[in-house]
């Protein structure tokens, strides 16, 4: 008995001296004082120097959260029990939280760096006059390809996915609405198409697809692409940039039927507890040099067209990740559909998923 | 009169030992199967409907089921094949305590880094790759095939069914078995009259904690086996965290909890009457 | 004795132990990898072990992991035995049925159920997500597995123990304190045992549960991994590998000199 009340006494002394340890860190980092910013964003999508000279710059404290997809952040937000001062969702993402009441108005006034922002990525469908959103990065989905293992194979169209060549040789992207999306675009249809039938089709296509596919995978695509587990990979186009750096035999491209143009954006939830700091960090993320520093950290592309011409010609003149005017017209933002309807997209592809085998 | 004093005040205890159990079951375990149920008849948009149940028994949610089923009784038999021996061999070991708890160490370590380990060694160009290349069997495709799923599904649970045979090894009577051996029953029949029906207990209990969790895996369906394997765990993963529809997560996990209840009814009954029967 | 100890039989066991480390050595060997990642080995380095010092943020998820899974076993083994002594308790057969499936529900339903059943529940309560959610749900789902180990240890006590003790005088107070615990503390630390394992290698109800900046190791593994996992992780892992290491061989040792639970041995 003494025994065992002297065992669990020790675990709760360690336990309370480790927790009075996370408190000392905690205030020598300055994380306990009132002044600070909690900011929720993917893993990884932004220079760590940045936020240090943030914290430098302003004297407010960043407490830096992380999320790995649109729901599972809407999710969090939703409940309530949290106080994200800013988030970074994607466009379908901002204008679900937007029905669903869930984002403050941005105050413009604030923002005298709104100005850097290229006009033609501002005011778009999923948020008019910008009101609840600015601009964070923005990309492409497309094709990464191995050029040393697929032949003459080119993936200007999205047929050559399905040569036979590629058996048991390509990845797909865990997303319904990407892969969804590349059976309707490979048919010529719209990737936010609602009829029955073009679905059917194109669940169809999809599963004519099924013998060249290895994997339908996470964020782990990168590595195994990087390793050449496989020959091509659908991937959104910052990846395909992060494993273009590991690996420099690669190549990435949009097929000319076209895809999808997606949009991160930086927006203030309902949640937020300290407005003013919210938007001070905005405003600074929209700082030319430091949308500059930040793009050459992340690899996507730059909607800051002071930051763009800050930025070298390698990374500035790439048509891969810059692409002209011409090829984004072919482009298409994904719709927010409706619950029924995604949902349907959702069960449409786990059906696909189902298929193989 | 003793005796009955001694009854109200083992009753008052039980009572005061039983508070805050009762309230976590209210609490953690009641209540969430409750809110389960609950969301389980409602659609994406909010309103009450029986239609999750009728997509479930759709062929497409039908064939998930047949199929989790299947890898889970695989990975369990797996698991057994490779836990029995080292449960028996673990307890003639001289250290057989620590021996155990390096066996449950490895599971102190984070499951997305090892997957990612075994991401390295199992890749194209990974360690086994090499060895088998060396070996001259040549280099074969092991990421993204049910051999590696099940594989690492087993090497995940290993420790769950190691524990409980151990357990039951460690509590049978030896005596059992030398006296088996001096009425000259071979090697194998003791073991198969006497040492396995003797630790039939512990193998059911290892059974169930591998076959239910192996039902609902999910993150190694995607990160070992590419999304070959579809099991209802990754369905309900999806629902709650991609799809948001809770609802018909909720609903595959109706089935779940009623598929673990029926199959606690099948294993647990007879154990139950045989300790009444020993308390008598 | 050393000859004799030698079986074929023990070559099964190194092969079970060989493959169950195989991949915590890749990702040990891998930590040293001054190529930083985890393909081709380039040559060795300190340089992620330092980075592990340097990230505060990174030592204080570790603190918080280690703080989460030690209070919320302990807790939970508190509340588990007493649990496990007051189902022992109950003599009819249907309620005691029923609070062991009831137990029995949490172990066995998937952590995605879990998390996100508990995070309506807070939702509901209106607790904030954090430090507090994290660890009531951790006790939560590690009262059944102490439950469950322990339970055992109290059918093998025979009645005519706690008879005897009775019929001694003893207290309800004492015959718990004196005979009922150190008779089951092996089932109590086992529970507490696998208790921590659970907290530590809990990924899906702490992803759901979490927020505010509070993250337990797993989480942050899972959100780094986006990247691809970065070696400071495999270092991290390493030193927490060994520092277990250590502890388990050494609570091993100092256990069995202190305490060896009279009478036990003989009753098997």
């Amino acid at each position: 008995m003494s025994g065992l009340v002297r065992t669990f006494l020790l675990v709760f002394i360690v336990a309370f001296g480790l927790m009075y340890a996370v408190a000392a860190l905690n205030s020598s980092e300055g994380y306990s004082g009132g002044n600070t910013l909690t900011i929720y964003n993917w893993g990884d999508y932004i220079d760590p120097e940045l936020i240090k000279q943030f914290e430098k710059e302003s004297g407010i404290k960043v407490i830096y959260q992380t999320f790995d997809s649109n729901e599972a952040m809407m999710t969090k937000i939703k409940q309530g029990g949290t106080t994200f001062d800013v988030a970074v969702p994607s466009e379908y993402a901002i204008s679900k939280m937007k029905e669903d009441d869930l984002l403050l108005k941005i105050d413009h006034g604030k923002l005298p760096n709104l100005k850097h922002i290229d006009p033609d990525f501002m005011n778009l469908s999923f948020d008019p006059d910008n009101a609840y959103s600015v601009p964070y990065f923005w990309g492409t989905v497309g094709i990464i390809y191995n050029p040393k293992m697929v032949g003459d194979l080119t993936f200007d169209s999205w047929e050559d996915l399905w040569d036979e060549s590629l058996r048991n040789n390509i990845f797909l992207l865990d997303g319904a609405r990407e892969v969804m999306g590349m059976g309707l675009n490979s048919l010529g249809y719209s990737l936010n198409d609602t009829i029955q039938e073009h679905l059917q089709e194109a669940l169809a296509k999809l599963s004519e697809l099924t013998p060249n596919v290895k994997a339908i995978v996470g964020d782990e695509i990168k590595m195994l692409i990087a390793n050449e587990e496989a020959a091509a990979g659908l991937v959104w186009s910052g990846d395909a940039s992060e494993i273009m750096d590991q690996n420099e035999d690669l190549d990435y491209v949009v097929p000319q039927e076209g895809s999808n143009l997606w949009f991160d954006n930086m927006v203030i939830p309902k949640t937020a507890s300290n407005l003013e700091g919210a938007h001070a960090f905005i405003n600074f993320m929209l700082d030319p040099e430091v949308a500059a520093q930040n793009t050459e950290y992340v690899g996507y592309s730059t909607p800051n067209k002071e930051a763009l011409a800050l930025l070298p010609e390698d990374i500035s003149g790439d048509e891969r990740f810059y692409p002209d005017k011409e090829l984004t017209d072919r482009l298409e933002v994904y719709d927010n559909l409706g619950p029924r309807m995604l949902s349907h997209y959702n069960e449409l592809f786990l059906e696909f998923k189902m298929h193989r085998k | 009169m003793e005796k009955a004093g001694l009854v109200v005040m083992e009753a008052r205890a039980r009572n005061f030992y039983l508070v805050p159990y009762l309230l976590w079951i209210v609490l953690f375990v009641v209540a969430p199967i409750l809110l389960i149920v609950y969301y389980s008849f409602f659609n994406v948009e909010g309103e009450f409907t029986l239609s999750n149940y009728e997509k479930f028994f759709t062929p497409v949610y039908l064939r998930m089921t047949l199929s989790s089923f299947w890898y889970a009784f695989l990975i369990t038999f797996f698991s057994l094949l490779v836990a029995y021996p080292t449960a028996y061999l673990l307890t003639r070991t001289k250290h057989k305590g620590l021996w155990l708890l390096l066996i449950i160490l490895p599971s102190w370590i984070n499951l997305l880094l090892k997957a990612y380990a075994f991401i390295g060694l199992f890749g194209t160009y990974g360690f086994v790759n090499a060895v088998l290349e060396l070996t001259g069997i040549g280099t074969k495709q092991l990421l993204f095939t049910d051999f590696s799923f099940v594989f690492v599904s087993v090497y995940i649970f290993i420790p769950f069914m190691v524990l409980p045979i151990f357990n039951a090894l460690e509590k049978m009577n030896p005596t059992l078995v030398y006296a088996a051996r001096d009425l000259g029953a071979s090697a194998w029949t003791t073991f198969r009259r006497v040492i396995f029906p003797l630790t039939l207990d512990g193998v059911k209990a290892g059974c169930m904690a591998v076959f239910i969790p192996a039902l609902s895996l999910f993150m190694i369906t995607r990160l070992i086996a590419g999304n070959r394997v579809i099991t209802l765990g990754t369905a309900i993963e999806q629902h709650f965290l991609v799809t948001q529809d809770w609802g018909m997560g909720a609903t595959i996990a109706v089935f779940l909890i009623i598929a673990m209840a029926l199959l606690m009814l099948l294993t647990g009954n007879r154990k139950r009457g045989l300790i009444d029967i020993a308390k008598k | 004795m050393r000859k004799n100890s030698w079986k074929p039989s023990n070559l099964y066991l190194i092969v079970v132990f060989a493959i169950l480390y195989a991949p915590i050595f890749y990702l040990m060997f891998y930590s040293f990898n001054s190529g930083g990642s985890m393909r081709e080995f380039e040559g060795f380095t300190w340089e992620f072990y330092g980075e592990v010092f340097q990230d505060t943020r990174l030592l204080i998820i570790v603190l918080n992991t280690f703080i989460i899974a030690l209070l919320s076993s302990a807790i939970s083994t508190i509340i588990g035995v007493f649990g496990a002594i007051a189902i022992h308790y109950i003599r009819s057969n249907r309620p005691k049925g029923t609070l062991l499936t009831l137990n029995n529900v949490l172990i066995v339903s998937p952590d995605v159920i879990i998390g996100a059943s508990f995070l309506i529940l807070f939702t509901i309560a209106g607790i904030q997500l954090g430090f507090v959610s994290v660890l009531l749900s951790h006790i939560a789902f590690s009262i059944p597995i102490v439950v469950i180990m322990v339970l055992p240890k109290l059918q093998e006590m025979s009645g005519t123990l706690l008879d005897a003790a009775r019929d001694l005088g003893a207290s309800s107070w004492e015959v718990l304190t004196r005979v009922i615990l150190p008779y089951i503390k092996p089932g109590i630390f086992a529970g507490f045992f696998m208790a921590l394992t659970y907290s530590l290698d809990d990924f899906a109800v702490t992803f759901f549960v979490t927020g505010n900046g509070f993250s337990t190791l797993s989480v942050e593994i899972y959100s780094r991994a986006r990247q691809g996992v970065s070696l400071s992780i495999n270092a991290l892992s390493t030193l927490i590998f060994l520092f277990t290491i250590l502890l388990v061989i050494g609570y091993y040792f100092i256990n069995r000199r202190s305490s060896r639970p009279a009478g036990r041995e003989e009753r098997a």
